[in-house]
This record gives structure tokens, C-alpha cells and sequence, in this order.
């Protein structure tokens, strides 16, 4: 039996481009920022208060009427997943219940598999309750379990589930087959894509819908990154220079909010309905780093190293084939050194011709978002033929051999390797095929 | 090209013991894990009692724990329950260059599992002294200033739930694929049937698979609380998980991990490995129908045991043994029967069901990997563990529980199932090893 393709006939995403994965390509096209000072809650005495957040949308447009109630279960994470989840079925064509009165999936035959952080609760929401809960200035967990909790909404819990972004999509387009909550970190989308094109593969499925998101622009989410080291503290004033990857001068993150989705398709599948083909998934690698110092990348990354060869080695190209790599680059020196490092490694001396595009410099770094957001905008480059200009690295760091694309480049991208890790360990690797090629 | 993939090693902590054996034994003479909640004060909630992992010391587990010293409680399960998997399986762990002759970038980790609580001491804290009864809302400069003071940075970032995937690699040196899925109370189920994947598609030789999570927390039981889906059988504990009894009133909080060694075949005859079972089936579905809710007719459900047993190449007649999600809310354990019903016809009462939850409580992420366990020692005894607790029956139940006394059976095929809330289904089916 031939083996089984996977196409990516669907994108979407949710950034502070705006609402769709067309306006996010088009602000990286235009070499815009997305980092702004913080509205969304007001961090007057944060060292960091600037960051990326999705521009106003009104929920009511992406949920069926039946659903409507349950939109009050949705945290922000929760809802630019499901914005970025429509964005990517209706841009694939296949229309689902909840887009079409004759949905084109077949709900047994369509897998979902979303990544999620961990959803940190809305401080505003159970603080009233906490302090019901005081005894002498301090907290006192008797007055919390006998009356305090009782101010609780009862679903409470339900806003902050990680596999609730894979349930609530789940129910908005009514996807009945294999689905999984991958929680690795930002690693979390490119593993989604991965479970996918294993459920594809062996025929569990046709269609998948894959991806993440997360909202980070939240007070102990940014404070936790802040005080880990990983956020640039000194742009307040200058938020559009703020997040520079692999740059001599980095110091740090600038985080956004935001989701990228794909739709995945069986090739044949994709072929026979006439489907625009972005890419295939030629091929994926996952390893592990192993470093003692959790928090950082383990120096050379080798485990990085091992992904991109399994990854190539699975498309059955040379290194030297890759037209464009999409770098997690987080511009925390340390881990972009070590990234660096690891391309150049695996590349040997092809790696200063190959155009590297860090995207966190425009959409700031969303987290568990960012693997799959690169994987729409390695899509998108493809089908536009587009490498477009990098932005805040004028001057690389000493020994960085990564060559940052200065300028837009037009010509035809055939494969796109892009990188994950996250701390913790984990690590992938995707070359992605341009539509229509063997 | 599709390996087939053995069960090479397990592991369990868990609130009856701190290994697969004793816990395994415990299930048989009548014992569980239940007590009154001592991990924080909750002597005011609607629930005062659970299932907690006791005494346990990760010295006892591991020759290096300074390695792993910011770990989290679960975490930390899940490290002491790997060492006892890899030591089954000849793993080498703590090795600088392991000798066990299993290529590291071949060997790789998947967990079901669940983000560590917050820092409940700083969390409650800065909302208390930020808060302002004046304008009856968050001092934002305060709160900033006391969370700032007392936020400690590896105890935040140990909360992430990949934490235990990474622990397990640095423990192991597993340089293979890793990755963690919280699909709720299914997050270990599909972590092994994905797992099992992985292996089949030579992916990795071996991957190290299972759960671990510990929701006994003052936030995590106030969720569960105002859910109503725990038991407020206070006055009982030791009676109060009761899975398909007409009476039972929710599930029983536990805590702990499971892990299991999935090899290829060839690798572990080519390491000469002892082989404990075999992992035959696989099926993942979703509900796709309300966020709070299981399907009435048990769609998803039944999917997913179809899909796994499709996977696995047999037909209901195979099955000797469901261990079943049983959780003994209302709900589940309803529906879970409509499941078993709707796809096993007439050989649904003849098919032996049972739920471990009456005993060890509900291990929520790591609840699948120790209930898989439980399957695979059914297998290996030939004994089929009871639903413990079982008083009255409900007259919707009607299936053979296997109430309250282990039964001898000879098991060959077992399958074991998992349905998350928020309706991921999973089914992983087990076969007795033969050549």
C-alpha cells in the first residue's frame, strides 16, 4: 500500500497582526511590531510593560448559537484558539457545521489535536472571593473552604483546563475522531502537527485540525517570565525594538498573545477536492536536550541537532536544500547562542546561504503559540515566494553564523525547516515541501 | 512496516504503595488508599478526604534526588515510578554512559501529565495584601510589589506540565521523542497508546510512557468541589468511591503516577528484555458534543473502543477483561455502561468490568497508566480485581462489576479505558505475550 501524504490545505492564526494568519503574513511582510505597552491589565510597576496583545474581536462570530452559552467558560487562551480554528477551516475550504449548512468533514474521519499552556486563572475574577476568606490580614483557609469558595462560579474550573481549546473547537465544528492536548510548551503546536500526521498516516483520520495557543499577556504569566530572566526590561519605551533574536544587543523576550492553526489533509484527499496545497509535511524530528539548568537551552543544543537531521533525514534532502529555516530565536542570548549553535552544527558551511527568519522580533514570543504561528508562516512564505526582511538584528553576536535575512527575497521556497524547543527539554524539527511537488 | 510493541517495565506510586506489587496486592485483600486530607486544611471544604500518595521520600527511589530538587510533587512521583519501570526493564538510569545497550536518541518519554499547583502560599498572600476594601478590588502596584517579593523562579517553572517528560529524560538520558498530553482524566491512556505509535512507526525503540499529576490542592479540589463531582461522603471515606453502585456520589481524588516501558519487539529480544504483555490496541475519539457533559448515547465512548479494537484486530468476543473508567459519578459510570452495552450487544453482561477507583481513588492524569497496569497484572495472575464499595445496585448497571471479591480468570486480553471531561476518549488494549 502507498503510504500516506499530509497536506496543509488550511492556516489561520490569531496575533497582534489581527484575526487572521492573511493579516499576520501581511504585518511580517510589512516588517511591522506587534509589541505595544500592555492594555489588557495595567502593570504599572512591572519591569517589563510592553507586550503583544490580539486586537478587539467579539466572540459572538465564531460560535454556533447552540454553543453561545458555553462562551462564558472561554478563557482568553481558549478564545484566539477558537478565532485561529475558524480562520484555518474556512481558508482549507472545508466547510465544517459550523461554517456551512452542508458541513464537508466527516466528523469520524476529522482528528483534533491542540497544544496548551498552562491557563493561569484571572486574578480579578477569584480575588473578590479570597478576600472573603481574611482573618487578621492574612488568608485563612477555614473561612476559604466554608464560605470563601462559595463565591467561586461553579465552572470555574473549566476556564482553565488545558484541553478545553481542543474541546470547545471540538464542539464549534464538530470533530468526532482521534484528538489529543499536547501540553509541551511552545513545542506544543509543532507536536500537535506531528500526532496528526501520525493519525493521517495511519488512516484514523483525513483531516486534522492542528495547532495551539496562548494568551500570555496576564500578570502572573508575564511576571513568571520576567522573573525566570526571559524578558527584556529595558524597551519600555521603545517596544518596537524590543525583541531582537540572535541579535549582539538581545536581552530578553517581548511576549504576545496569539494561535496559529493549520488544516492537515491526506494528499489524495486534498488532490480530489481540488484543495489549494500550501505544503506537504515532508518530514519531523523530535529529541530531548538534556541540561541540568532546566531553565536554559543545554549548550549546543545537541538534542536540537538530533531533530533537524531526523527531520531532513525523513525528508530524504541534504541540508544544503532547505531554502529558509524559521528559528524558535527567542532573543534570550543564552538560548539563541545555543541555537545557533546547533543549526550551524547540523549545516556545516551551507548554513550561511541559507536565509534565517526569526519571527519573534515582529509578533513577539507567544509562547505555546510560537511552533505552530511558524509553521503558518512558513506556509504562507511558500505560497507567496516570500522571504521577507528580518527585523532588530542589524548586528548578529559574536560566533553567530546564521545568516538573518537583511533583505525580501523572492524566488520559490521548496522546503522550510522550522524549530522548536522548550525548556524542560523538548525539542522538534519540520520540513515542510512546497504544494505540488514530489 | 509496523513494529509490534511490548511492555518491557512498570512503575506506580501511588496512595496504596509505593510500588506495582504491593499496590497490586493491596487490591486484592480488601485495603485502599483513602484518608482525610492532610496536604493542606480541609477541614471547612464540602470534601475532607481523598486518596494522597503517603511517606513518600524520592531518596528511597533514586541515588541522585539533588538533581531533581525543585521538583514538584508530582513530579517527583513520576521520577521514583520511571526508576522502578527502567530497573524492570534493564534501563540504565543516573549513567553518565548507560551500558544497557539502547541508542538514547531512540529512547524517548510521553506523560499524561498535570501541571503542578500554583504557589498557593504567594498566590493567596499577594491577593490579600493587595486587596483593597475601599474600592473592592486589586491593588495592582501592591500586588505586583508582594508577588515580585515572593515569587521563587524554578518553583513557577517546575509548574509547567512538561516538567515530568524532562525530568524522566534527564533521569534516563533519553534523547528521543518527548512530549505530554493533559487530556484530562484520559492523559495517561493516550500517552501510551501515542506512544505506542511512536514504536510502532520506528520512531524510537523504546519510550518511556505514562502519568503522573497531583490535583490535591486548595485550588484543585475548590474546582472540583464546585463541580459537585467529587464524593462529600465525609462520614465514610473508605466507602465513598463506589463505582456503579446506585448510591455513589462522585469520585475520590487521588494522586500519584504510572509509568509502563513500551518496546519494539526486536529490541528487547535483541536485549533480551523479559517481556510482561504486549500492547495490542489503540483508539482516541471526542465527544464533540458539550463541554460538560458525556454524549447520552456514548458516542465518543464507543468510538473509541471501536477504533481500538479495529487497531487491535480482534472482535468484542477477544475481550476477558474491561477495566473501566468507573469514576462512581453519576454520569460516568451511566454512561460508561451504555458504552460497554452499545458495542459488546449480547456479550455485555458476560464481559468481567471493573473499576480500581474504588480502591486507589482517581489519579486523574496518571488514572489510565495505573488502571493499564492493573490489566497487565490481571493477565500475568490470572486474577480480575473487584469494584470494591459495591452496596446497592443501580437498576439502569446491570453489568458484571466484579463486586467486592477478586475473581480468578483466566485473562488474555484486557482493555482499559479513559474519558476525559471535556470529552476525549481513550482505549488501550493489553494481550498476554506470545511469540
Amino acid at each position: 500500500m502507498k503510504q500516506r501524504e499530509v497536506a496543509i490545505t488550511g492556516v489561520g492564526a490569531t496575533s497582534p497582526f489581527g484575526l487572521t494568519a492573511a493579516d499576520m503574513w501581511d504585518g511580517i511582510c510589512q516588517g511591522k511590531c506587534g509589541i505595544s505597552a500592555i492594555t489588557y491589565f495595567d502593570p504599572v510597576k512591572f519591569p517589563c510593560r510592553i507586550a503583544g496583545q490580539v486586537p478587539p474581536y467579539s466572540m459572538k462570530e465564531y460560535l454556533p448559537k447552540h454553543h453561545r452559552k458555553a462562551g462564558k467558560l472561554m478563557s482568553k487562551d481558549i478564545e484566539i484558539a477558537v478565532i485561529a480554528a475558524d480562520d484555518a477551516f474556512r481558508n482549507s475550504g472545508l466547510g465544517t457545521k459550523h461554517i456551512e449548512t452542508q458541513p464537508q468533514i466527516t466528523p469520524e474521519r476529522t482528528s483534533i489535536n491542540i497544544g496548551a499552556g498552562l491557563i493561569s486563572c484571572e486574578i480579578d475574577e477569584i480575588a473578590p472571593a479570597i478576600a472573603q476568606s481574611i482573618t487578621d490580614g492574612k488568608f485563612d483557609m477555614k473561612k476559604w473552604g466554608a464560605e470563601g469558595m462559595n463565591l467561586v462560579t461553579p465552572l470555574w474550573l473549566l476556564k482553565y483546563l488545558p484541553n478545553m481549546l481542543a474541546c470547545h473547537i471540538g464542539i464549534i465544528h464538530d470533530i468526532q475522531g482521534p484528538g489529543n492536548n499536547i501540553t509541551s510548551g511552545e513545542c506544543a503546536g509543532p507536536l500537535s502537527i506531528s500526532e496528526s500526521v501520525t493519525t493521517i498516516k495511519r488512516d484514523a483520520a483525513d483531516v486534522a485540525l492542528a495547532g495551539s495557543g496562548e494568551a500570555k499577556v496576564n500578570p502572573i504569566v508575564l511576571l513568571r517570565q520576567i522573573i525566570l530572566g526571559r524578558s527584556t526590561t529595558t524597551h519600555n519605551d521603545d517596544p518596537q525594538n524590543a525583541c531582537r533574536p540572535f541579535a549582539a544587543d538581545a536581552d530578553g523576550a517581548a511576549f504576545s498573545e496569539g494561535a496559529g492553526m493549520v488544516v492537515l489533509e491526506e494528499l489524495e484527499h486534498a488532490k480530489a477536492r481540488g484543495a489549494y496545497i500550501y505544503a506537504t509535511v515532508a518530514g519531523i524530528g523530535e529529541s530531548t536536550n538534556l541540561s541540568d539548568n532546566i531553565e536554559k537551552l543545554e549548550e549546543n543544543a545537541p538534542g536540537l541537532q538530533i531533530a533537524i537531521k531526523k527531520a531532513l533525514a525523513e525528508a530524504g534532502i541534504r541540508p544544503e536544500q532547505i531554502d529558509l529555516i524559521i528559528p524558535h530565536g527567542t532573543a534570550v542570548a543564552c538560548d539563541d547562542k545555543a541555537e545557533a549553535a546547533a543549526i550551524a552544527a547540523v549545516f556545516g558551511n551551507a548554513v550561511t546561504g541559507i536565509p534565517v527568519l526569526p519571527t519573534k522580533s515582529m509578533l513577539g514570543h507567544t509562547g505555546v503559540a510560537a511552533g505552530a504561528i511558524d509553521i503558518v508562516v512558513a506556509a504562507k512564505a511558500m505560497q507567496a515566494g516570500i522571504i521577507p526582511a528580518a527585523k532588530n538584528c542589524p548586528r548578529v553576536f559574536d560566533g553567530c553564523r546564521l545568516n538573518i535575512v537583511k533583505e525580501r527575497i523572492e524566488k520559490e521556497i521548496k522546503y522550510v525547516l522550522c524549530c522548536t524547543y522548550t525548556f524542560g527539554g523538548q525539542c522538534v524539527a519540520i520540513v515542510l515541501r512546497k504544494g505540488g511537488m514530489q | 512496516m509496523s513494529n509490534r510493541v511490548v511492555i518491557t517495565g512498570m512503575g506506580l506510586i501511588s496512595p496504596m504503595g509505593h510500588n506495582v506489587q504491593t499496590v497490586w496486592e493491596g487490591m486484592l485483600t480488601g485495603k485502599n488508599g483513602f484518608n482525610k486530607t492532610t496536604i493542606f486544611d480541609a477541614s471547612t471544604f464540602p470534601t475532607k478526604f481523598c486518596a494522597e500518595v503517603k511517606d513518600f521520600d524520592l531518596n528511597k527511589h533514586i541515588s541522585n534526588p539533588e538533581k531533581h530538587k525543585y521538583a514538584l510533587r508530582a513530579t517527583r512521583f513520576a521520577i521514583a515510578a520511571a526508576a522502578e519501570a527502567c530497573r524492570q526493564a534493564g534501563i540504565d538510569i543516573e549513567k553518565q554512559t548507560p551500558g544497557d545497550g539502547i541508542d538514547r536518541s531512540m529512547l524517548g518519554v510521553y506523560m499524561g501529565s498535570g501541571e503542578g499547583p500554583i504557589d498557593h502560599d504567594t498566590f493567596f498572600r499577594s491577593i490579600v495584601e493587595s486587596w483593597s476594601v475601599q474600592e473592592n478590588k486589586i491593588d495592582w502596584e501592591k500586588w505586583t510589589n508582594a508577588t515580585t517579593e515572593t515569587m521563587k523562579p524554578m518553583r513557577e517553572m517546575e509548574q509547567e506540565p512538561n516538567m515530568p517528560v524532562g525530568h524522566i529524560a534527564l533521569l534516563t538520558g533519553a534523547r528521543g521523542p518527548a512530549r505530554s498530553c493533559l487530556t484530562a482524566c484520559a492523559a495517561s491512556t493516550q500517552a501510551i497508546g501515542e506512544a505506542t505509535l511512536i514504536v510502532r512507526e520506528g520512531k524510537a525503540d523504546v519510550m518511556i510512557a505514562g502519568g503522573s499529576h497531583s490535583m490535591i490542592h486548595p485550588l484543585g479540589i475548590t474546582g472540583f468541589n464546585r463541580l459537585t463531582a467529587l464524593s462529600t461522603r465525609n462520614d465514610d471515606i473508605h466507602g465513598a468511591s463506589r463505582p456503579f453502585s446506585g448510591s455513589r456520589d462522585g469520585f475520590v481524588i487521588g494522586e500519584g503516577s504510572a509509568i509502563l516501558v513500551l518496546e519494539s519487539l526486536e529490541s528487547a529480544k535483541k536485549r533480551g528484555a523479559k517481556i510482561i504483555a504486549e500492547v495490542i490496541g489503540y483508539g482516541s475519539s471526542s465527544d464533540a458534543f458539550r463541554v460538560t457533559d458525556m454524549h447520552e448515547e456514548a458516542r465518543g465512548a464507543c468510538a473509541a473502543m471501536r477504533a481500538a479494537m479495529k487497531d487491535a484486530g480482534i472482535t468484542t468476543a477477544d475481550v476477558d477483561y474491561i477495566n473501566a473508567h468507573g469514576t462512581s459519578t453519576k454520569e460516568n459510570d451511566s454512561i460508561e455502561t451504555i458504552a460497554i452495552k452499545t458495542v459488546f450487544g449480547e456479550l455485555a453482561k458476560k464481559v468481567p468490568v471493573s473499576s480500581i477507583k474504588s480502591m486507589l481513588g482517581h489519579l486523574i492524569g496518571s488514572a489510565g497508566a495505573a488502571e493499564l497496569i492493573t490489566c497487565i497484572m490481571a493477565i500475568k495472575d490470572g486474577i480480575i480485581p473487584p469494584t470494591a464499595n459495591y452496596q446497592d445496585p443501580d437498576p439502569e448497571l446491570d453489568l458484571d462489576y466484579v463486586p467486592n471479591e477478586p475473581r480468578k480468570a483466566n485473562v488474555r486480553i484486557a482493555m482499559s479505558e479513559s474519558f476525559g471531561f471535556g470529552g476525549q476518549n481513550d482505549v488501550v488494549i493489553v494481550k498476554k505475550y506470545t511469540e
